[in-house]
């Protein structure tokens, strides 16, 4: 049984999304993915020990080894990030039914789940598996179901986001599609390890270029890297506040992921940074979304169209740790992978119960919420804090590590520019808070109530580990580093 | 010459490639739009097919007498694409009718126009 972890953690899922049409009630239904989604998350843990102690775990499907066989291959970055999926994807549905009985017509409630635990194997599909092929099928997968997810919002521009999310997002698969079959072409192997062998000597190829190229631009479409993040503020922003929690804490880090995952352990490092000018333009692109996305954040009359810019330019730091190259830029982006799911997760959940309270959130309808849902607003100021990067929150923690990882790197510049990107966060973030709290409530509309205790517990479960990790920081920093150091060959 | 006819596959794929992506992007009309995405698709499934024919061989099928096959992997390959291809198309028309239903057009530059109104 315990062999078989790494499949029971993708197949646990995807088994359960069909059994979802038995139970009927909603309810029921609700009970069931949180048990499922629970399960998953305690495999991840277990998984992530055995990982930390013993090394890499390889699980070949059906006993067909590789690199013929398809093969999971669970290393301390793949359990690191499932541990975030299934985490963030578990917390985030104990508010779920009291969230959708408000957003979600009750005959599609069932769908929801069922959408959901689909979006949930494939993401947790894309990190475990070890063959490339297999990573376009689960990402196809993640991304279908959460086309038809953002879709389920109220609001008919969630509609209109959700098909331009589809364009977009089938464009970057097929692009990575392209990628895998250059690949394929010149080395006639879909596992990961065997194209890390055999790609070196083919290396100095028109084609492996043609396939580096078409694999960054499909995988920065789907982690919004600006320029070509246009699909993500509507999506986010008229999705389901469930599904934008789920996403902003998940989605964008797989594909960050992918990024990693491709050009350390498949192109090789010297390969995508020296041979190909890969660092330069993320570097630059990174930090322009972040000034870009910071700026926009600063205009949204929307509060959630406020949190998707910032989105966007938290990917942006991601990308800057990541062009860095070292093992602490590495280290720094996977930190801030971890943290921005805890931070965007709780922020995206209080949107939630204030959509839930008050059915919007404009910005306009914050005035004087400060008085009236005092808990979820509280909760709003420490995510945003944690977003700012003040000290005792998971911002800070990888805002400084990101700073001194390019300090050290020799890149002065950049490390101002990443302290000047927190300043916008400030100006956002006060905006909502200046609303909340020093502005009075619309005469005559009746004051909201405090948001339900199934929002509640989520939410301030969030809020303390982005107050727990940004002062306990071992045990994120700990497989953070334990995973940049495999990344980069380092023995620990 | 010989890379002008000798590779005529991959011009066909890169011709279709480009005629999706141009009916994608420079086509107003969402139906439209989810054509020129099948189309891109497909360029794809031809150069995976196409990858997989190796020079004087036969179909994979154990025949006595014949040694050289082709490579069949790419196509059962494919197969799994054509299937995410075909649930991408469902699920795109799927949204284009309800698009349908809430805004009464199926035209790019008329939904933003009702959109802006909104803001």
């Amino acid at each position: 049984m315990l062999t078989h972890l790494p499949a029971l953690q993708v197949l646990i899922p995807l088994m359960a999304a069909p059994l979802c049409l038995f139970l009927r009630r909603p309810h029921l239904v609700w009970m069931f993915t949180l048990i499922v989604s629970g399960l998953a998350f305690l495999i991840s843990v277990a998984l992530l020990q055995q990982v930390m102690v013993s090394g890499p775990i390889i699980y070949e499907m059906g006993g067909w080894s590789g690199p013929w066989g398809i093969e999971y291959r669970i290393d301390r970055l793949s359990a690191f990030l499932s541990l975030i999926i299934t985490a963030m994807s578990t917390v985030v549905l104990i508010a779920a039914q009291t969230s959708i009985d408000k957003e979600i017509p009750k005959n599609r409630q069932i769908y929801f789940y069922i959408l959901f635990l689909f979006a949930l194997t494939g993401l947790l599909g894309i990190v475990s598996t070890g063959d490339v092929f297999n990573v376009f099928v689960f990402l196809e997968i993640s991304s279908l179901s959460t086309y038809a997810l953002i879709a389920l919002g109220k609001d008919r521009r969630a509609l209109w986001a959700a098909y331009q999310y589809l364009i977009m997002g089938t464009i970057g698969a097929t692009f990575i599609l392209i990628s895998i079959g250059l690949m394929y072409q010149m080395t006639g192997t879909l596992n990961m390890a065997d194209l890390a062998v055999l790609l070196p000597e083919v290396a100095q190829t028109r084609t492996i270029f043609a396939a580096f190229a078409f694999f960054v631009v499909g995988v920065c479409l789907k982690l919004a890297l600006f320029p070509l993040h246009l699909w993500l503020p509507n999506a986010y922003a008229y999705a389901p506040s469930i599904v934008t929690a789920f996403l902003a804490a998940t989605a964008t880090k797989v594909a960050v992921y992918l990024l990693i995952r491709f050009t350390y352990s498949i192109f090789g490092i010297s390969f995508s940074f020296t041979t190909l000018p890969l660092q330069t333009l993320f570097v630059v692109l990174g930090l322009v979304g972040v000034f870009v996305a910071s700026t926009a954040a600063v205009y949204q009359k929307n509060v959630k169209h406020v949190f998707a810019y910032s989105s966007v330019a938290q990917v942006g730091y991601m990308i800057v740790g990541f062009s860095i190259g070292t093992t602490a830029g590495l280290m720094a982006t996977l930190l801030h992978l971890f943290n921005h799911a805890l931070m965007k997760g709780a922020l995206f959940l209080a949107l939630g119960a204030v959509m839930y309270r008050i059915g919007s959130v404009q910005l306009s309808s914050f005035n004087g919420l400060g008085r009236q849902m005092p808990f979820t607003m509280a909760a709003i100021v420490a995510g945003g804090l944690s977003l700012i990067g003040v000290p005792l929150t998971v911002g800070f923690v990888s805002k400084w590590y990101l700073v001194m990882a390019s300090i050290e790197n020799g890149w002065w510049p950049v490390a101002v520019l990443i302290l000047l990107g927190s300043l916008f966060a400030i100006v956002y973030v006060w905006r909502i808070i200046e609303a909340a709290y020093f502005k009075d409530p619309v005469a005559g509309k009746e004051p909201a109530k405090e948001a339900p205790l199934a929002f509640l517990i989520p939410i301030w479960l969030l809020v303390g580990a982005n107050i727990y990790f940004g002062i306990d920081t071992r045990l994120s920093i700990q497989v953070a580093q334990a995973a940049a150091h495999s990344l980069l060959g380092i023995s620990p | 010459m010989t890379t002008v006819l000798g590779l005529y596959n991959y011009w066909i794929v890169v011709v279709l490639m480009m005629i999706g992506l141009y009916i994608v992007i420079a086509n107003g009309n969402l139906v439209k739009k989810i054509i020129g995405l099948n189309i891109f698709q497909t360029s794809v499934f031809i150069f995976y097919i196409s990858l997989g024919k190796v020079d004087g061989g036969t179909a994979p099928i154990l025949v006595e007498g014949v040694e050289l096959y082709s490579n069949p992997l790419t196509h059962v390959l494919i197969l799994t694409a054509i299937v995410v291809s075909l649930a991408t198309t469902a699920l795109g028309l799927a949204i284009v009718v309800r698009i349908k239903e809430a805004y009464g057009s199926i035209e790019e530059e008329e939904i933003q126009i009702k959109d802006n109104k909104e803001c």
